[in-house]
């Protein structure tokens, strides 16, 4: 009876959460083992994330940034599984990861110079275990495989996490990626953030599968499908699968249902149509920053002067950061051509030779 | 006759081939309801329905399968690469598996394929969306690659694309898509594939080119002339197979050559084309032939591709040159 099987493969992967949209906690067997301090860092993280989001919105209109893909709506997804690493554990990151990669410490210029288009977003600092953002959808799975085995092999206590959407798990990386990792036990954590929405194309027009987490299942590895507008439920999943893996148990598989506000890029997208209003709506209704701090405050944790101070100073680090990335050296062709090799061939000198002279004029 | 831009002339040509045949499908990532990411395929779901015009999940490779399979069993698809950068993904399922289909299999199956995708550079995209990998097709045999500088030749040479029974890159540079309207028939013609046109006629220097640099050269041709000097400019329009004709016509009647590619110089078009020159005419040439084109290395990044690609001083430089030779 294949369809049964099916169906109760299925019937396996229901949504982990532990706190509802009203703010209530609903599984206080799975709350996780976090202080009083820890709780308000995170909840200043997701605001000081969301203003940082508008704020680079409008400097991208005002053409000041580049090439930008919005998070708002993703905060839990993106936070709460950031914030189950260890420092020195790697991110690799897609395009819209910049969240992520920024709270693991690379400084907030340079990923508006990568926004840019300037190579010094690429630079990362020699103590931040994070890649430069991937625009090959699925491209960082495969490689997150190789990474995780990297560490298990060198004897390090870290794990290498990757992030990519519900379009992204339909790449042929994306299989290939979970299935070497089992293959290898590597202590990998995949995380899709399944917002639901590939451009312009739902997932339900992406796969048959009911759902992404129960890939796992083929691969052989855990899998877990969580609400991704439960910060809290994020953090535990993450944590639990980055435990997991530090035991020698093999990667997981994580699903963070959520949602996008905004368009998909700033590039042209209109959301409008291919979305409702209706469904904006049902999901700002659970967005994840409205209902962690219904409970911060119930716990008498957070107060408005408290947010309109993570406010003020999300504005005054972006401003400061797009000050700095004005700042940097506009890059030159010369550098360039420098960056291609380890040493320049002489095909290269000569043309390297050609452009230094045009720059000089 | 109407005025069309040139991603509504490709828009066109679509409609008109859809119309015309049962058979041809048109697919891809965001070409259905979203109408395509620079709006392409804008109403046509619409039109002929979701058997018809459709998405496909995020998988270049499953795109080309897909096509090559619809193809075998009777269909004429039509596929989109989003951005030509993401044909890195799809590399084997091109040039392995669809570009072979016919030589592999004796003559008996064969890949009645368009492959369309933006490329090229200047409009300031992220890695991997500008970028120009033409070459990389054009040596790979068995496969046609067309690249329009023009509203009218893109839907002429698009409807050509969709009835060849062999697989065609349909390469649309994306700063052209609506940098200008022309005349452009509402009905149905159609441009042979493998013929470049002369897109100015002169007697002093030849250059030869393609896609989005024959504005450029364009551009420097009117400043020569006010130099005095009269370029002729040849469009190659089908990169491969090459019209070798009309260049070597051309250069026998200008004795000077420059070819000029937005893409890097390694082992590119410019050098496959001034290699013929040399091999077919070089009793006529007065000097070398010269190369403009950008620097080996990778698509530079966004912030400085204005200056990475080629520009129209580039290209007087090089005439000058020859002509000072
Ligand atoms: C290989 C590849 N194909 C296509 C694209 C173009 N593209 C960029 S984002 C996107 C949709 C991705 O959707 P999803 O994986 O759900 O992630 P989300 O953007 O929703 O976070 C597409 C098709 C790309 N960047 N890379
Ligand atoms: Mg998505």
């Amino acid at each position: 009876m294949p369809e049964k099987r099916l169906q109760e493969i299925e019937s396996k992967f229901e949504m982990f959460q532990i706190l509802n949209e009203k703010g209530e906690i609903v599984n206080e067997a799975a709350m996780p083992d976090l202080s009083d301090d820890e709780l308000v860092e995170l909840m200043e993280r997701m605001v000081y994330t969301r203003i940082w989001d508008q704020r680079a919105i409008s400097l991208n209109r005002q053409g000041r940034l580049g090439f930008y893909a919005p998070v708002a709506g993703q905060e839990a997804s993106m936070l709460g599984s950031q914030f189950a690493l260890d420092k020195k554990d790697w991110i690799l990151p897609g395009y819209r990861d910049i969240p992520q990669i920024v709270w693991h410490g690379l400084p907030l210029y340079q990923a508006f110079l990568y926004s840019r288009g300037h190579f010094g977003g690429g630079q990362i600092p020699e103590d931040v275990n994070v890649l430069m953002p991937q625009i090959i959808i699925g491209a960082q799975i495969v490689q997150t495989a190789g990474v995780a085995l990297g560490l298990k092999r060198k004897g390090k206590e870290n794990i290498a996490i990757t992030y990519t959407g519900d379009g992204g798990a339909s790449q042929g990386d994306f299989y290939e990626g979970i299935n070497f990792a089992g293959a290898y036990q590597a202590p990998a954590v995949f995380v899709v953030q399944n917002n639901q929405f590939a451009i312009s194309v739902p997932v339900e027009q992406q796969s048959a599968a009911k759902t992404i987490a129960q890939k796992s299942v083929a691969a052989g590895i855990r899998g877990v499908m969580v609400d991704g507008m439960d910060v809290l439920a994020v953090y535990k999943a993450t944590k639990d699968a980055r435990e997991e893996a530090l035991k020698g148990n093999g990667p997981t598989l994580i699903e963070t249902y959520c949602y996008r506000y905004g368009p998909h890029t700033m590039a042209g997208d209109d959301p409008t149509r291919y979305r409702t209003a209706d469904l904006d709506d049902e999901w700002e209704r659970k967005d994840p920053l409205v209902r962690f701090r219904t409970l911060l405050e119930s716990k008498g944790l957070w107060s408005e002067e408290k947010e309109n101070e993570v406010m003020e100073r999300a504005k005054e680090d972006v401003k400061n950061a797009i000050k700095q990335a004005d700042d940097t050296p506009k890059q030159k062709v010369t550098e360039l051509i420098e960056f291609m090799y380890e040493s320049l061939p002489d095909s290269l000198e000569e043309q390297w030779e050609e452009y230094k002279k045009k720059e000089s004029k | 006759m109407a005025q069309m831009t040139m991603i509504q002339a490709i828009t066109d040509a679509m409609r008109t081939e859809l119309k015309n045949d049962e058979n041809v499908l048109v697919f891809g990532e965001d070409v259905g309801q979203n109408g395509g990411v620079f709006r392409a395929t804008e109403g046509l779901q619409k039109e002929f329905g979701e058997e018809r015009v459709f998405d496909t999940p995020l998988a270049e490779s499953g795109i080309t399968g897909l096509a090559i399979g619809l193809g075998l069993t009777g269909f004429r698809p039509v596929m989109e690469i989003q951005f030509f950068g993401f044909l890195f993904e799809t590399m084997d399922g091109i040039a392995g598996q669809m570009s072979r289909m016919r030589y592999r299999s004796g003559g008996h199956y064969h890949s009645p394929i368009t492959i369309r995708s933006p490329f090229g550079g200047g409009v300031k995209t992220p890695e991997l969306h500008a970028d120009s990998l033409e070459g990389l097709m054009a040596q790979t045999p068995g496969i046609k690659v067309v690249i329009p500088s023009t509203p009218y030749d893109a839907k002429g040479l698009l409807i050509s694309a969709i009835r060849d029974n062999d697989p065609v890159i349909f390469l649309e540079h994306m700063k052209l898509y609506r940098s200008f309207r022309e005349e452009v028939p509402e009905e149905e013609y159609t441009i042979e594939i493998g013929k470049a046109d002369i897109k100015r006629e002169g007697k002093d220097v030849t250059i030869v080119t393609y896609g989005a640099m024959v504005h450029t050269a364009l551009r420097a041709a009117d400043q020569l002339e006010e130099e005095g000097i009269d370029a002729e400019i040849v469009d190659l329009r089908t990169i491969s197979p090459l019209d070798v004709e009309t260049v070597i016509e051309s250069v026998k009647k200008t004795n000077r050559a420059i070819v000029v590619q937005e893409a890097q110089r390694q082992a590119g078009i410019a050098a496959n084309v001034s290699a013929e020159i040399s091999e077919r005419a070089i009793l006529h040439l007065e000097a070398p032939v010269m190369r403009v084109t950008a620097p080996d290395t990778v698509y530079a990044f966004a912030e400085v591709e204005d200056e990475w690609i080629p520009g129209e001083e580039d290209i007087i430089e090089k005439v000058k040159a020859s002509l000072d030779f």
